[in-house]
């Protein structure tokens, strides 16, 4: 494992498998009376967020206190950085109490990157702009792991708001190491600019057809439609959006029998994903959550409670 | 992992090995007063295999089954920050629970005693045994902690700097204990402890 978390880049394949098995017996304390571990007992973590964030941020808090962490959530919203301190001072000043670990959320793509190299303790990225979201896509993959065994030859559809989603990048690069091959679909407005290239040199498909895709598919994940960072004009109304890329509950009829629905919440229920889609019995949206706490604890706990960390 | 049996010294091998099994079954048995309410829990990784054999012992003599589970300590050490993070293994209690029950841990080798110290914090956090008892297959001496076994199979008189290792078919194809002197045959003083380096 590396020091940071701030992209997929950082995890070899070994790493997310070691990742994964760890999250596999941290996955067992959720069912446990006493749920807690004291592998990180006397160290401290910082969530330090700049974006508006409920689960990945409680995620977060939950997997270090189940740790036996202390966690400290910080809003950085609308706080310092509105009086005008920079990225760098508010960083500097959080980590100067004492802090063993950063998580941090921030609406820059490439914020953690660049806090990662100012500070001297391991940097948890929980999403920078339109960049990544590496735990999400961790535990998308653990998730689909469980379910479907290997993703060796898995097909995954990748549907939605591409231009804007940083779960898409980081499960892009995860789902890929892992295996799977993937489809990313959306309307030629939401595919990201040069996704030709890029497609070409990670290995993935596009397509502007969902009907096309849905049938072929081992797992569907439905991304948010991110209005907050659209400025207008991606398509025309909800309606055609839902008609040409919602799934629906017809085309939840042309899937292949049990194959399970994601989606990295918070959902738009009737935009992106019908109700009957996200409440369906294939449905893996709460187990994604789930999944969530035990991943953040694995990665938590390689990050943080070994050798390395204790420099 | 490929099973080398020059390496080192063999004190016991695989028929001692049974009958330490079959002498401490039989323990565990009489100290017991039958096989009511007893679990074997396995230490990871070596004492999780002893415990089902252990258990298989007891099932014949008493003719019923008796309940096992293996029990991981990895994030209760107190070496965890002096060495890279290490992947935990399956933590898996029979379906009862720990609750009220006899607890019988089973480990390999017994040296410093910090692991079964982890153990001991680890099962406050999963249920209140009755009884807890601790088996080993070898005790080779060295507390760092006043801790000791109830049931050895066999006392083993080691100096600090040698090496104890056991063999178990289910992991590595044979059944063996060796003693193996220190690298190069240096006095090595200040040794980490056995538990620390599986």
């Amino acid at each position: 494992m590396t020091r940071h978390l701030l992209s997929i880049d950082d995890v070899s394949v070994a790493d997310i498998h070691q990742l994964f098995e760890t999250a596999a017996e941290m996955h067992d304390v959720q069912k446990r009376e006493v749920k807690k571990l004291p592998a990180l007992r006397g160290r401290t973590v910082i969530n330090l967020f700049f974006e508006d964030s409920t689960r990945t941020r409680s995620s977060f808090e939950i997997a270090g206190k189940w740790l036996s962490a202390d966690v400290i959530n910080l809003s950085a919203k609308g706080s310092s950085t509105s009086k005008g301190e920079s990225l760098r001072d508010t960083v500097l000043t959080v980590t100067a109490m004492g802090i063993d670990g950063l998580v941090m959320r921030h609406s820059a793509s490439g914020a953690a990157h660049q806090v990662a190299g100012w500070l001297d303790i391991p940097v948890i990225n929980a999403g920078d702009g339109t960049h990544e979201h590496p735990t999400q896509a961790l535990l998308d993959g653990y998730t689909l792991t469980r379910r479907l065994g290997s993703l060796e030859g898995k097909h995954v559809a990748i549907v939605g708001d591409l231009t804007h989603s940083r779960v898409f990048r980081s499960n892009i690069k995860s789902l890929t190491k892992l295996g799977a091959s993937v489809t990313a679909v959306a309307p030629p407005t939401l595919m990201p600019s040069g996704v030709g290239p890029w497609s070409e040199e990670a290995g993935f498909a596009t397509s502007y057809d969902l009907d096309a895709v849905l049938p072929e598919a081992d797992a569907v994940m439905m991304l948010r439609v991110q209005k907050e960072r659209m400025s207008g004009g991606y398509f025309p109304s909800p309606r055609e959006y839902t008609v040409g890329y919602g799934l629906t509950r017809q085309r939840l009829g042309t899937l292949k029998p049990g194959t399970p629905i994601l989606h990295p919440g918070p959902m738009n229920r009737g935009l992106e994903i019908a109700a009957d889609a996200a409440d369906a019995a294939d449905s893996l949206i709460l187990d994604q959550v789930s999944a969530g706490v035990a991943v953040r604890m694995a990665v938590l706990y390689h990050l943080l409670a070994g050798e390395e960390a204790a420099q | 992992m490929t099973a080398n049996p020059d390496e080192g010294r063999v004190v016991l091998d695989a028929d001692d090995i049974a009958r330490a099994l079959t002498r401490i079954s039989h323990e565990i048995l009489e100290r017991n007063k039958g096989a009511a309410d007893l679990i074997l829990l396995g230490l990871q990784t070596r004492g999780v295999p002893l415990a089902k054999r252990i258990a298989a012992k007891i099932s014949e003599v008493e003719g019923t089954s008796i309940a096992t589970g293996s029990l991981d300590v990895t994030m209760y050490r107190d070496d965890l920050r002096s060495n890279p993070t290490r992947t935990p293994h399956r933590t898996a209690l029979p379906g009862t629970g720990i609750d009220g029950k006899t607890v019988v841990l089973v480990d390999d080798v017994l040296y410093s005693g910090r692991t079964i110290r982890a153990a001991l914090d680890a099962l406050s956090d999963l249920g209140r045994p009755a009884v807890v008892r601790l088996a080993v297959l070898v005790d080779r001496g060295h507390r760092e902690l006043p801790i000791r076994a109830d049931h050895v199979g066999k006392n083993l008189p080691t100096a600090r700097a040698e090496r104890v290792r056991l063999r178990l078919v289910e992991v590595d194809g044979l059944d063996a204990v060796s003693i193996s002197g220190p690298p190069g045959g240096a006095e090595i003083t200040d040794v980490p402890s056995q538990e620390a380096a599986r």
